[in-house]
């Protein structure tokens, strides 16, 4: 117990005192989720609308198999980012293995499915009327999906607060293929993983604070946008 | 009306974002500022990576060894941590420039089949069999072979295997063969056998919390100690000679690795100022070294420093 309240106690004086190397880690940390999550969401997020609009063979099996890739272990999109990125794999010639650019990869590899999935439902949840409604009123094409899109919005933005929470708090694709190297690609988790490792408590909790906060920030926005 | 809610959509994606937007901003901001130092987010410099076995990572002794060679030759340093044989894998895929490892027979066939240029010993310690002060299985002062049957008859002691392919697991492993067990058979018992699958470190920890037995090179202990309840209860015995090398990977073998800059690594782990650093590391901290320095001939059994 006493353990726990100095670890508790020093995390604090790390947090407040802004500790650079707490600092650092974290800040390194958002930058590559909020990455990841971006391109990702680039990609997915009209991926998903299109998905959703057209109707085509193998649509239902499409989307059952995006939803299994929900759970895929982040250590097996790290073992293929790793194969895929070695020097002595197929992209090997980039240079990018242990590299914070291969921890975005494999990221937005990560939260991709969870995007592209979430997506397509959150469009579905919309009353199928709505687009004709929409398009009898004289809205074009892109009007009508911002309509969608608009109604569709929470649910949405629920996805991509899920997805940020996968990519920011994963441990199996920042250190297999960021290596946890020191100052360059060493994230809270693979630096909580490392310090628990060595005993050194207090840098654990006052990174896992950090992590919590940040969560917490998050999802305070998005209630308030919400209410608001 | 629909400009009306395209504005309101716009206002709430702002919204949305903003917070997280500064958020990302203020803590970057404020952790370029925080240092001494402002460290550019691209640094010019050419970057070398170091696969090390997670002893020589653990003990500290690269943390304290990498500012030097940055400084000295304008290098970004990657120290990535692995067990020996995962640090030695790296390098074959080229995927690292240099190894630091402890496992011989491994390192003499990494350079056999051309991946590494040449072992390069360049530091020692030995091997200690660590486990709780009562030694409930009764093995202080035995050989390393006996103390290992003797935990194998499960006389009341469990024991934690690193089990990753590590200097450290060959070491293990040898002792066991030494002893006459197989040791497939061995790391399938249940119930005093633990397959740990972590580093030094960790594997340390996990002893501690289990009041059970382990093979540790001296120096992590001494590091960990002050964090243990384990003492050493085995350290005689030649077997016990832990041998740390540095080793270049080959370019001709494997194209693309910064041959220059790892000659320079591999030159300055070998010179007289860094052999003095390595000499002592951790003295003043743990009260004794925790790596021995050689750049010469091998020493040939446990105790040649004293």
């Amino acid at each position: 117990m006493n353990e726990i309240w100095q670890g508790l106690i020093k995390a604090v004086e790390l947090i407040v005192s802004f500790d650079q190397e707490v600092m650092e880690i974290a800040g390194r940390s958002l930058v590559i989720a909020v990455t990841s999550l971006g391109l990702a969401a680039l990609v997915c997020l009209p991926l998903g609308g299109l998905i959703h609009a057209r109707q085509f063979r193998g649509k239902k099996t499409l989307v059952t198999l995006i939803q299994t890739l929900y759970s895929i272990p982040t250590v097996v999109i790290g073992l293929f980012v790793f194969l895929l990125l070695s020097r002595a794999g197929p992209l090997g010639g980039l240079n990018l293995l242990f590299t914070p650019t291969a921890m975005v990869i494999g990221q937005a590899l990560l939260v991709a499915p969870i995007l592209l999935g979430l997506t397509i439902s959150a469009l579905s949840g919309v009353d199928g009327l709505l687009p004709d409604t929409a398009r009898s009123l004289g809205a074009n094409g892109f009007q009508t999906s911002l309509v969608v899109l608009k109604e569709a919005r929470f649910a949405v933005m629920a996805a991509v607060v899920l997805a940020f929470g996968r990519a920011i708090s994963e441990v199996g694709v920042a250190i297999m293929v960021g290596g946890n190297i020191l100052g360059y690609t060493r994230v809270m988790p693979t630096a909580i993983s490392l310090e628990t490792g060595k005993g050194d408590l207090a840098l654990s909790m006052a990174l896992g604070m950090i992590l919590l906060f940040i969560a917490l920030i998050i999802n305070f926005g998005l209630n308030r946008i919400q209410q608001g | 009306m629909r400009e009306g809610n395209l504005r309101t959509l716009k206002n709430r994606l702002v919204k949305f974002l903003a917070p997280p937007v500064i958020l990302v901003t203020a803590i970057y901001v404020l952790a370029g500022c925080e240092g001494p130092t402002d460290v550019p987010p691209l640094p010019p410099q050419p970057r070398l990576r170091v696969a090390t076995t997670t002893s020589l990572y653990d003990t500290g002794l690269w943390g304290y060894l990498e500012p030097m060679f940055e400084r000295k030759y304008r290098v970004e340093l990657d120290v990535i941590y692995a067990g020996s044989g995962r640090a030695i894998e790296l390098g074959r895929r080229g995927d690292v420039d240099v190894v630091t490892v402890h496992d011989p027979a491994l390192e003499d066939k990494f350079i056999a089949d051309g991946y590494g240029v040449r072992r390069i010993p360049f530091a020692y310690n030995y091997f200690v069999i660590v486990g709780p002060p009562s030694d409930p299985a009764g093995i202080k002062g035995m050989s390393p072979e006996d103390a290992f049957s003797r935990l194998a008859d499960g006389n009341g002691g469990s024991f934690v295997s690193r089990g990753d392919e590590s200097g450290t697991h060959s070491m293990e492993k040898k002792i066991w063969a030494n002893a006459g067990y197989n040791y497939e058979k061995v790391r399938k018992e249940t119930g005093w056998y633990v397959e740990g699958g972590r580093g030094m470190g960790p594997t340390l920890m996990m002893t501690n919390e289990k009041r059970a037995y382990t093979l540790t090179d001296a120096g992590t202990f001494l590091a960990y100690k002050g964090k243990l309840e384990l003492v050493p209860l085995v350290e005689k015995g030649d077997i016990l000679l832990n041998v740390y090398s540095v080793i270049a990977v080959n370019p001709d073998k494997v194209p693309g690795v910064k041959s220059d800059l790892s000659a320079r690594l591999v030159e300055l782990m070998v010179s007289p100022e860094t052999q003095k650093l390595i000499g002592n590391y951790g003295v003043k901290e743990y009260g004794r070294q925790l790596f021995t320095p050689f750049s010469g001939s091998e020493p040939k059994q446990v105790g040649d420093n004293e």
